[in-house]
């Protein structure tokens, strides 16, 4: 059922929607942006509608909801291991498709690569209902469509909204979701999805194993020594990047009680292969840009078949500090690409 | 919901000093890895490093580490008696299966001895299993040798080249590891043997490229690897080159897999 609410009645259901569920979607954090007197838009939760952000896509994405920047796993008590327990509160985030589409990535990797499912991805995972947000366009470093991020299943979602100045337009799919909705005018309103970005990226070739070892070696990826300053802002940006370290704390001054922590790490910061008393694997940006770029376009895929692991949203473009845009990145491995073809002959 | 990062306790039965940096620690333990997994070993405040099991017999593991680093620093501070967190066994292993009935090649450097070190006792304890061993071990030092008991038993076992980077030793020889591959008699051996390469990248990477160059076959060949880990359960990524996890798909990797891989 679909239905249309005003401002007001949006702020009402949302209200009620939280009494049971913790309702998370993008919210703006004044003066929390990147300069001066600019905002910062990111996920939280929130309690009326009209605090959810709409118009423009956020800096951070929805997979924070789900996989915080760091988390305790487990707590120390001399020589005991607990491990942290959860809420059980159910959940709802309101996400637009590349959002929903990089929880079908992460799934792939904490909830089964290697026969083993992450009891502190699953246990959140499991409480999760998408609502849906109809996505106006995005900016202009989207390319879903490329990625074909763009869509979801009907199956993917409990409800699917669009926002106006006017309020909320509703299709209510789960059917758990329906008596919050009771009273309001029903409405024919179905979601759309965006069909076709400004931005569009040719996703290169590299099914070719020779190709592949040519390209790692290409000087393509020598420009991003100079211009990459490392700082791994792109993977906390990224829908779907899912690496993480662990560290231990120390809980003040006594040294027997404290904590394990899950903390967000990113292959494109130093030290991220580094073991105890050896050199780095990847001891370049350069090195470090190449293994990222290929973890996205062709190593995900190739472990796991069906998709590849960036849904286009855009982010890691959006918050690079030294303006690297990553379509034109893959720009220049397709134009790599085409001249180590060339020059084997396999054109 | 089970938690397979979750460590247990197990008491420390031993601590064998083999070198002034890498020392053996006998852990009370029930588990049963094959030969070449590892286990992540874990101190509460401190962290986890996955160090692979050097020995093993019944309700007992070996480690042998080397204090490099903050996890292993304070596992040299313990002693008989004290506790050790566990999890584990991950990864896999030698595929020793695929060696049965052949002539064995073993190459390491350094302490790269220890992930094939059980596989070792258990080639000796059973003397039928393969048709013979051929065990070529390179140490920098005087200083850096490992195992030394064992070494020496495996003398009338094993065909043994015993050597050292640069230094000289009374029945040793000098030189790399790689100088000695070419004293492997793979021509007589048709298509019936397998080797393992374990140890430091650079060694690994010139023993390889040194085999094929003295006629052994890519597909005869294995390597164990090394790397960074936080989960060792396919889910941290620092562990991962191209689309494998050495944690998951590795340490041991066939050589047509390893030489392409790059980090």
């Amino acid at each position: 059922m679909s239905y249309i609410l005003n401002t007001q009645q949006a702020d009402q259901v949302l209200g009620a929607l939280a009494q049971t569920y913790g309702v998370y979607a993008p919210k703006r954090f004044a003066n929390q942006g990147r300069y001066s007197a600019t905002d910062c838009i990111r996920y939280d939760k929130v309690t009326r509608a009209s605090e959810i952000v709409w118009q423009v896509k956020s800096d951070y994405p929805a997979k924070e909801v789900i996989n915080p920047i760091q988390q305790a796993i487990f707590y120390f008590t001399e020589d005991e291991y607990r491990a942290s327990k959860c809420k059980e509160q159910p959940i709802l985030i309101f996400a637009r498709p590349c959002d929903i589409n990089a929880q079908k990535i992460q799934a792939k990797i904490y909830a089964g690569n290697g026969g083993f499912t992450d009891m502190y991805y699953e246990r959140m995972r499991e409480r999760v209902k998408f609502v849906l947000m109809d996505c106006n366009g995005g900016d202009d470093t989207c390319f879903c469509v490329s990625m074909g991020a763009n869509t979801v299943e009907e199956s993917d979602y409990a409800a699917a909204v669009r926002f106006s100045e006017n309020g909320m337009e509703v299709q209510v799919v789960d059917p758990e979701l329906e008596p919050y909705f009771a009273g309001c005018p029903e409405s024919a309103f179905t979601p759309a999805f965006v069909t076709e970005n400004e931005l569009k990226v040719t996703i290169p070739d590299l099914e070719d194993k020779e190709v592949r070892l040519a390209l790692k070696k290409h000087p393509m990826w020598q420009e991003y020594n100079a211009r990459c300053v490392s700082c791994g802002a792109c993977t906390v940006a990224c829908s779907t990047c899912t690496c993480f370290t662990t560290r231990d704390v120390i809980y003040g001054d006594n040294p027997e009680v404290g904590e394990r922590r899950r903390v967000t790490a990113s292959c494109q910061i130093a030290g991220f292969d580094q073991m105890a008393g050896q050199r780095e694997f990847r001891a370049t940006a350069g090195d470090r840009m190449r293994y990222k770029v290929l973890h996205k376009f062709h190593d995900y895929k190739a472990r796991f078949g069906d998709r590849h692991m960036c849904v286009g949203c855009g982010r890691c473009t959006h918050r690079c500090p030294e303006l690297i845009s990553l379509s034109a990145t893959i720009n220049k491995v397709n134009a790599a690409v085409e001249e180590i073809k060339a020059g084997m002959g396999k054109v | 919901m089970n938690n397979p990062v979750q460590p247990y306790p197990c008491k420390i039965l031993g601590v064998k000093r083999e070198s002034e940096h890498e020392w053996t620690f006998r852990v009370a333990c029930d588990a049963r890895p094959q030969h070449g997994q590892f286990m992540q070993l874990s101190i509460p405040m401190i962290g986890e490093a996955p160090i692979s099991v050097s020995a093993q017999g019944d309700g007992w593991l070996e480690f042998t580490i080397r204090n490099v680093g903050k996890v292993t620093n304070v596992i040299f501070e313990k002693t008989a008696g004290d506790t050790l967190f566990l999890r584990g066994p991950y990864g896999k292993g030698w595929p020793i299966e695929q060696f049965q009935g052949k002539h064995m090649v073993v190459i390491t450097g350094g302490t790269g001895l220890a992930p094939v070190r059980s596989m070792l006792n258990a080639f000796a304890a059973d003397p039928g299993y393969v048709k013979d061993v051929t065990l070529i071990c390179g140490f920098k030092n005087e200083e850096g040798i490992v195992f030394h008991n064992e070494l020496e038993a495996w003398k009338s076992q094993f065909q043994t080249i015993y050597a050292l980077d640069n230094d000289a030793k009374e029945d040793w020889r000098t030189g790399m590891v790689t100088a000695f591959v070419k004293e492997i008699p793979f021509a007589d051996w048709g298509d019936d043997y397998a080797v393992v390469v374990v140890g430091p990248p650079p060694m690994m990477k010139f023993t390889g490229l040194e085999l094929v160059k003295c006629g052994a076959k890519v597909e005869n060949i294995w390597m164990s690897f090394e790397r960074k880990m936080s989960c060792a359960i396919g889910k941290c990524g620092h562990c991962r080159i191209d689309e494998v996890y050495v944690c998951l798909d590795g340490p041991v990797f066939p050589y047509a897999v390893a030489r392409d891989l790059v980090d």
